[in-house]
């Protein structure tokens, strides 16, 4: 019944069940009244109109930083600088949305979201270039962009975007016609879910069925190999880079026009370490992130929900998260199970 | 300029550096004794993080600062052995797995100090203890290096101390020639019996060992309190630092003292009135420079190698 080329989604499966039986098992531990936290965690997300708005509100930044690592990780690159660019696009995006007064109409929040995808895209490309050119690890210069890009993406915000008079240290508020429109009523679902899904479309056939697309994934199996077939890897992981930046940055400058009227990230989001989880699970597939995106903005919403109304707090959803990441890319996992089916078809072919 | 100057040409100032180049420091030798073996934990970060929130917990519980440094290292070792197990024996990407562990360590630590303090920002209600700052007799009466080498947490001098432990430990021991064997060629190793799971193992153990003693000093020394990601992004310099000093010894213990001076640059620029955002980013920067540095030194190398006819 179990036939070996499900095999990688029944594995998935099986983390997943793992991840949710070992968060069971901490609820218990934990809780006063397990079963009725249990039941809060795994219903709640999707009890109201409300509550399912709020998984694919969460789902959709999430899509944006998954879809802009999946592609990093395809070219085997272990960039972890989707955080940063986040960030550092949804402050230049404000900037456009606070002082851009003279645009109307849908022109603004284009404008203002261009900008942020294309600052994100050279600000990613850094990385991209040393790593290129002079093989610097991409994952520490990565990391450490983050932490410079949060640290003057603040400073902008407190001494140039602060708006003293709302007591927070919050920006000025963001012009009306900057603001991205609302899709559904009864939820705050915005039109950033219509641009990811078609950037999701747009990155599948990018990846599979153009050239450039061909190059970054034989890149990212055997960079010498691809380098040995002619292809020029460096252009390519620059390439990857600057793609992935824009993705990023976008997602971050969407987040900010969809979700608030005012720039109010006093610390990094976390949205782009997320990505690489949402990465991992949809296995690096562009059209695999959005069931990925909605499982992890899923099981996020339902560990909120737990922590309001029960005495788990949410911060329980990261040790599922790192099983799930442990697990996912463990090739060993479940590995004898797969040799047992591959020897039972075998003979049955026989 | 001149009061930032008359700020960094102090006793203190010099002390400050080493300071804050402890915790750097013994993550940076744990990395790269896990380097030398070929196998890169990138969970340092995570490590230290949970090292310093059990030694708060263990000394706060048991009264006593040493018991929680014991504790501390332990859960260092422990959280390492995690990250090997996967490792090893399940083949996780080392990379992703080091994620693993430094997404659980951000997120656990402060689940844990929630459900043990109420707080989920700082460890203010438990009793934690400290560690004690050591004087050093005669040391301390001579001017100007007593009051930069002298008077300082007893970890400090661990480190100092864990340097030329790290260096015998390498370059002296049977453990060390197969800690470096594995790492050049792993299947040389194996081919003379040297078990490679098992000192790659051995080296994981040993570095979260280190990663454990510099959370330890980060909330029983540097700070007196766990508070929430207060290790922030020390793991990741160490890693950095690692790299940037050729993998030695003390190539990384300099580099960890450039990346500690920029750390406490940053805090002495702070007379100067520029904003303190800004001036936080400093270590970082100076990472990327070093790294950069580096980076493009071996490349040239390499190509020089390869263009000289005398290499053929």
């Amino acid at each position: 019944m179990f036939k070996v080329k499900y095999f990688e989604a029944i594995r998935t499966t099986a983390v997943i069940l793992i991840a949710l039986v070992i968060a069971f098992i901490i609820i218990s531990l934990v809780s006063d009244h397990p079963v009725k936290t249990i039941g809060i965690f795994l219903w709640e997300p999707l009890s109201t109109k409300g509550h399912i708005g709020n998984v694919i509100e969460m789902s959709i930044p999430l899509m944006f930083t998954g879809l802009a690592v999946s592609l990093l990780f395809r070219a085997n690159m272990f960039n972890l600088g989707a955080e940063g660019i986040f960030y550092f696009s949804g402050v230049v995006t404000s900037v456009l949305a606070i002082h851009l007064t003279t645009l109307n109409g849908w022109v603004h929040p284009v404008v203002a979201i261009l900008a942020g995808s294309i600052v994100g895209a050279l600000l990613s490309a850094i990385p991209g270039i040393l790593k290129a050119k002079w093989n610097a690890n991409e994952l520490v210069t990565s990391l450490m962009f983050n932490n410079i890009l949060f640290g003057v993406g603040l400073y902008l915000l407190n001494y140039h975007l602060r708006d003293a008079k709302a007591f927070a240290n919050v920006s000025f508020k963001f012009e009306e016609t900057a603001r991205l429109a609302k899709i559904f009523p009864g939820t705050r679902i915005h039109t950033g879910l219509i641009i990811v899904l078609l950037l999701i479309v747009l990155a599948h056939l990018f990846l599979y069925k153009t050239k450039w697309g061909y190059e970054l994934r034989m890149t990212g199996i055997n960079r010498e190999f691809a380098r040995y077939s002619g292809m020029k890897t460096a252009k390519v992981i620059i390439l990857v880079h600057l793609i992935a930046g824009f993705i990023a940055g976008m997602g971050g400058s969407v987040e900010v026009l969809g979700m608030y009227n005012r720039f109010q990230w006093t610390s990094l989001p976390g949205y782009g370490l997320d990505g690489a989880l949402v990465a991992m699970l949809a296995k690096n597939n562009p059209l695999s992130v959005i069931v990925s995106a909605l499982f992890l903005a899923y099981i996020r919403i339902g560990a909120d929900m737990m922590a309001r109304l029960s005495d788990v707090p949410s911060e329980m959803i990261s040790i599922i998260q790192a099983v799930i990441i442990l697990l996912i890319s463990a090739e060993q996992f479940l590995k004898f199970w797969k040799n047992r089916m591959l020897l039972k078809e075998a003979k049955a072919s026989a | 300029m001149n009061s930032l100057l008359n700020v960094i040409l102090t006793t203190d100032f010099a002390f400050s550096v080493l300071r804050v180049t402890t915790p750097i420091l013994f993550a940076a030798l744990g990395a790269l004794i896990s380097n030398r073996a070929g196998i890169i934990n990138i969970g340092m970060e995570g490590i230290m993080l949970v090292s310093a929130l059990t030694g708060v917990i263990v000394s706060a519980y048991t009264h006593s600062a040493w018991v929680g440094l014991l504790g501390a290292a332990l859960a260092g070792t422990l959280i390492a052995g995690i990250l090997a197990f996967f490792t090893l024996k399940f083949k996780t990407h080392i990379i992703l797995g080091g994620v693993a562990i430094n997404m659980f360590a951000s997120g656990g630590t402060v689940f844990i100090l929630y459900l043990l303090s109420g707080d989920k920002g700082s460890s203010t209600s438990l009793a934690s203890k400290v560690l004690p700052s050591v004087e050093i007799p005669l040391l301390k009466d001579i001017p100007v290096l007593g009051p930069i080498l002298s008077g300082h947490h007893i970890l400090t001098y661990f480190s100092i101390i864990a340097v030329f432990a790290v260096y015998y430990l390498l370059n002296r021991t049977p453990l060390g020639l197969r800690i470096r064997s594995v790492g050049e060629n792993p299947h040389a190793a194996q081919s003379v019996g040297v078990s490679v799971i098992k000192i790659q193992y051995i080296a994981l153990l040993l570095s979260g060992f280190f990663a454990g003693l510099g959370g330890a000093y980060m909330s029983m020394g540097y700070l007196s309190l766990f508070t929430r990601d207060m290790v922030a992004g020390r793991g990741w310099i160490a890693i950095a630092a690692e790299s940037m000093g050729r993998s030695t010894t003390a190539g990384t213990a300099l580099t960890s003292l450039l990346f500690g001076a920029a750390d406490a640059l940053a805090n002495a620029l702070q007379v100067l009135k520029i904003p303190a955002e800004l001036i936080g980013t400093l270590p970082y920067v100076a990472t990327v420079i070093g790294l950069l540095v580096y980076a493009v030194s071996e490349t040239r190398k390499k190509n020089r190698k390869l263009k000289s006819p005398a290499a053929k």
